[in-house]
C-alpha cells in the first residue's frame, strides 16, 4: 500500500487563488459585458486582449525569468489586465492600452516579487501610467454610444464627463448637459471610463463576490458610507458647486474603485478593524482630491495613497489574541 | 444551558464514517510494539530485559519522577526484543519493547480493586498513576497530574467533542459505556473535590448526548450540546465554551479553575479502580475513504497498525495513513509501529482526499486570520518564519499556535503554516534553554 508523508492537516477545503480570480471575473462580467454594449466591440478587444496579454506576461516572467516550471497560470493577471481595460476611456487605442497592461503587470506587480508582494494594486499603477503618459487620450470621454457595434462612430464624438464638468462650470451647467444624472448614472448612461459606467451593474457583480464568501463589506461601506457623508457636507454648504451625496456616489470610478480595486487582498489590510480605517481613509481622500485639489476624480489616487499606509494600518489593527494577558477574548 | 462560541474555527465536512459500527473487540496480536514514550513529559524507565517473561497488565516499566507514568504489558508473553523505531511524534528514533504472545490472558491486576466510592481523593490519584492514565483524547498528559492541581479548581467538564473529522470512537464510547464514563468522572471529581460535573459534547452526536443524559443526569453531571465546529474540542475553546472563562495565554486550565479529561480517560480511570486493569487496552477507529470497513475498535495498546488495517480492509487507492484525524493526526511511513495511550484512531485517506495545489505566495486574503481560533495572524508568523524572524514570531504569540491546522486548511495559495510553525517554536524553545 502507499504511504505518503505530508504535513498536517491532510485535507483542505479546496479553495484556491485560482478560484477566487474566476470568481471576480464572473463578478466583473456584468459590467464587462455592459460595456460592450455600450462602446461595440473595440471594447471587447480592449478587455479580452488585456487579459490576455497581462497572462502572457505574468507567465513569461515566472516561467523563463523565475525559472517556476511549476507555474500555473492563476488568473490573478486576467483581473488586473480587465480592471485596467474598465478603467480607461473606451476609445483608447490598442497600443497604449498595451502599454498600460505592461507596466501594470511590470512595474505594479512583477518587480515587486509577483503576486501577493505588491505593495500598490497593479491595475492602478498601470492607470496612473497612462494617465500620465497619454493625459489626452486619457481624458477624451467618448459618448455613450449604445448598441452600436461599429467603432467608428464613438472616436469622434467625444465630451467631457459628469464630474469634469461639475468642476468646471458648476452643477447647474452638468445638469443641463446630463439629465437625469443620478439615474443614468445608477443605470450606466453617462460617458466615463468604460467600465465604470452602470452602478447597478457593479453592485450586482459586487453582491455575487460577497456571498461566495471572497470579499468583504467592511471597505466598500467605509469606502462608499465616507464619501457620501463628506460629499453631503459640501453639498449642504454649497449646493451649487457640489453634487448631492447620492449622485456623488455614482459618478466617476467610485463604486468600481471602492467595490473591486480597493478590495484588492493584496493591497488592502486584513483585519475587520484595518478594512475600516481603510475604506475611510480611501473615502475622504476621494472626495477632498475631486472636491478641493485639482483633479476631478480623485478615487486611483486615494486608493494608491492608501495602499501605501496599509503596512502601518495593519500594525495597529492586531487582533487581540485568544487568552492575551489583562484582557477577554 | 448557553454555550459560548469562540471566533473563528472551521466546518470541514465531518465525515463520521464509522458511527454505525459498534465497537468490536480486537484478537489479541501475536506481538505488540510498546513505544516507551506515550506519555508527555518523562518517559517509563524499563524494569524488563530480553527474555523476561511478562503477563496481562504486569508493570514493564516505571515511572521516572512524577509527569511519567508506568507501561504496562498487554499481553501475556515474552519480551523479545528492545530495539529503536521511529516514534511518529517526535519523528526520531525511539526505544520499542516488542513482546510476543505465548499464552491466554494471565493477568496481573491492580490492588484493590473496589467500587470507587470506597477509594479515598489520594487513593484516586495514586491509582491514576499506577494505571498509566494519560490523556486519550491525543494529549497523552498523565492524568494523575491533572488530578493533583496546585490551584483551586471548581470545573471539571469531560471531553466528549470529538471535534476532528472522522473519528468516532468517543461518540461510540459515550454510546456504549456511559455507566463506565460517569463513574469514572465522579471518581475524578472526588479526586478534584469538584461538584460542578460538566460532559460536553457537539451536537451531531445526538446518540451520544442521549446515552450520557439518561445516565449522567441523575447523579447530576449536566450534559452540554456544543455546535459542531472545529476545534471545538481544543482544552481552551472547551472551556470558553462551557464556562465563558478564558484560559490566559501561556496558562493552564486549573489557572481559571477547570480540569478537562477525556471520556475515554474517565472510562480507563472507571477500569483502573473497580476492575484493577491499568491501561493497556483503548477504543481506536479505523476509518477513512481508504478503507472497506470503517470500525470502531477496542485494542491493546502496541497492537500494530498492520493488524487493525488488516481488519478494516485497505481499498487499492488509499495513499494515506494518518495516526489520529486528518486535521492533527501524523503521516505514517510505517505501519509496523503499535497503537499509542494517545491513540484515538487511523485515518485512511485516499489520493482524491490528499491531494493538494502546489504552493504560491499568500495573497493577504485574510482567510487564516478569519478561521484562526486562538485570534493569530498565520499569514504574518508564516511571512516572518520564511525570513526566520522567530524571536518576531514569539512577539506575535506563536507559543499560543494550537496546531489545529485552521489555517492551512482554508488557505487559497496551499500554505503549510503548521509546518513552519512547529518548526520555529522548536528553534525557539531550543533557544531558550
Amino acid at each position: 500500500m502507499k504511504l505518503t508523508i505530508a504535513p498536517a492537516p491532510h485535507i483542505h477545503d479546496r479553495i484556491s487563488a485560482k478560484k477566487i480570480m474566476i470568481d471576480v471575473l464572473i463578478a466583473l462580467a456584468p459590467a464587462s459585458v455592459l460595456a460592450v454594449f455600450i462602446w461595440g466591440w473595440y471594447m471587447l478587444l480592449l478587455e479580452i486582449g488585456s487579459m490576455v496579454f497581462a497572462e502572457a506576461i505574468e507567465f513569461f516572467v515566472m516561467r523563463v525569468m523565475r525559472k517556476k516550471r511549476e507555474f500555473v497560470p492563476d488568473l490573478s493577471a486576467a483581473v488586473t489586465g480587465l480592471l485596467l481595460a474598465l478603467n480607461v476611456p473606451a476609445g483608447i487605442s490598442w497600443w497604449m492600452m498595451a502599454t498600460g497592461v505592461f507596466v501594470a503587470i511590470i512595474v505594479g506587480k512583477e518587480v515587486w516579487g509577483g503576486i501577493g508582494n505588491n505593495s500598490f494594486n497593479p491595475a492602478l499603477v498601470g492607470r496612473v501610467f497612462m494617465y500620465i503618459s497619454f493625459p489626452a487620450a486619457m481624458t477624451t470621454w467618448p459618448k455613450t454610444n449604445w448598441f452600436n457595434f461599429s467603432q467608428a462612430a464613438y472616436h469622434l464624438q467625444t465630451t467631457a464627463t459628469p464630474l469634469g464638468e461639475i468642476k468646471m462650470h458648476g452643477v447647474a451647467a452638468a445638469s443641463k448637459d446630463f439629465p437625469n444624472l443620478m439615474f443614468n448614472s445608477f443605470m450606466g448612461n453617462i460617458p466615463g471610463s468604460a467600465g465604470e459606467m452602470s452602478a447597478l451593474a457593479l453592485i450586482v457583480g459586487f453582491i455575487y463576490l460577497w456571498w461566495r464568501g471572497i470579499v468583504s463589506f467592511e471597505i466598500p461601506v467605509a469606502y462608499i458610507g465616507t464619501t457620501f457623508g463628506m460629499s453631503a457636507i459640501f453639498w449642504l454648504v454649497s449646493p451649487g458647486a457640489y453634487p448631492d451625496p447620492t449622485t456623488s456616489i455614482l459618478l466617476g470610478g467610485l463604486m468600481l474603485g471602492a467595490l473591486y480595486m480597493a478590495t484588492d487582498p493584496v493591497t488592502s489590510p486584513v483585519s475587520s478593524k484595518g478594512k475600516w480605517i481603510f475604506g475611510i481613509g480611501c473615502g475622504a481622500l476621494t472626495v477632498l482630491i475631486r472636491y478641493v485639489g485639482a483633479y476631478p476624480e480623485g478615487v486611483n489616487f486615494a486608493i494608491l495613497l492608501m495602499n501605501a499606509l496599509v503596512p502601518f494600518i495593519d500594525r495597529v489593527t492586531r487582533p487581540r489574541v485568544f487568552g492575551e494577558v489583562g484582557k477577554n477574548a | 444551558m448557553h454555550v459560548w462560541t469562540f471566533k473563528g474555527g472551521i466546518h470541514p465536512p465531518t465525515k463520521k464514517l464509522g458511527r454505525e459500527s459498534s465497537i468490536e473487540k480486537v484478537s489479541i496480536p501475536s506481538k505488540v510494539y510498546l513505544f516507551l514514550a506515550q506519555n508527555i513529559g518523562k518517559p517509563p524507565k524499563p524494569i524488563v530485559e530480553v527474555g523476561t517473561e511478562v503477563k496481562t497488565g504486569q508493570k514493564i516499566a516505571e515511572a521516572d519522577g512524577f509527569v511519567s507514568v508506568p507501561l504496562h504489558s498487554p499481553i501475556t508473553g515474552r519480551v523479545v526484543e528492545i530495539k529503536k523505531q521511529k516514534h511518529p511524534v517526535t519523528s526520531r528514533p525511539a526505544d520499542v519493547i516488542v513482546i510476543e504472545r505465548t499464552a491466554d490472558n494471565e493477568w496481573v491486576k491492580l490492588e484493590p480493586a473496589k467500587p470507587y466510592t470506597q477509594f479515598s481523593k489520594e487513593e484516586i490519584v495514586k491509582r491514576a498513576q499506577e494505571a498509566g492514565l494519560v490523556g486519550m483524547g491525543g494529549a497523552t498528559f498523565p492524568t494523575h497530574v491533572k488530578l493533583s492541581p496546585s490551584k483551586k479548581v471548581d470545573i471539571l467538564i469531560l471531553n466528549g467533542a470529538e471535534c476532528e473529522p472522522y473519528l468516532t470512537i468517543d461518540d461510540r464510547m459515550m454510546m456504549e459505556f456511559p455507566e463506565e464514563i460517569v463513574k469514572g468522572a465522579l471518581a475524578f471529581s472526588k479526586a478534584l473535590e469538584v461538584k460542578n460535573i460538566y460532559i460536553a459534547i457537539e451536537e451531531n452526536k445526538p446518540l451520544a448526548i442521549d446515552s450520557m443524559k439518561r445516565v449522567a443526569s441523575p447523579v447530576g453531571i449536566e450534559v452540554v450540546k456544543l455546535p459542531t465546529k472545529y476545534p471545538q474540542g481544543s482544552e481552551k475553546h472547551l472551556i470558553y465554551a462551557v464556562t465563558k472563562r478564558t484560559v490566559p495565554s501561556g496558562g493552564l486550565p486549573m489557572d481559571v479553575g477547570v480540569v478537562v479529561q477525556n471520556v475515554s480517560t474517565a472510562r480507563a480511570m472507571y477500569r483502573a479502580l473497580e476492575l484493577g486493569e491499568p491501561l493497556i487496552e483503548r477504543g481506536v477507529s479505523v476509518t477513512g475513504e481508504g478503507v472497506k470497513n470503517p470500525k470502531n475498535v477496542l485494542a491493546r495498546v502496541g497492537t500494530p497498525i498492520s493488524h487493525l488495517l488488516d481488519l478494516a480492509k485497505i481499498k487499492e487507492e488509499a495513499s494515506r495513513t494518518v495516526l489520529g484525524g486528518p486535521m492533527m493526526g501524523i503521516a505514517l511511513d510505517d505501519i509496523n509501529i503499535g497503537i499509542m495511550k494517545g491513540t484515538s484512531g487511523i485515518s485512511v485517506l485516499t489520493d482524491e482526499i490528499v491531494k493538494k495545489g502546489t504552493e504560491i505566495n499568500c495573497i493577504r486574503c485574510g482567510r487564516c486570520v478569519k478561521a484562526c481560533p486562538m485570534n493569530l495572524e498565520p499569514y504574518l508568523l508564516y511571512k516572518l518564519s520564511k525570513k526566520r524572524r522567530f524571536n518576531e514570531m514569539s512577539d506575535y504569540h506563536l507559543m499560543d499556535c494550537i496546531e489545529c491546522g485552521s489555517c492551512s486548511y482554508v488557505c487559497p495559495s496551499n500554505i503549510d503554516h503548521v509546518k513552519a510553525f512547529k518548526t520555529a517554536k522548536t528553534v525557539l524553545r531550543a533557544l531558550k534553554r
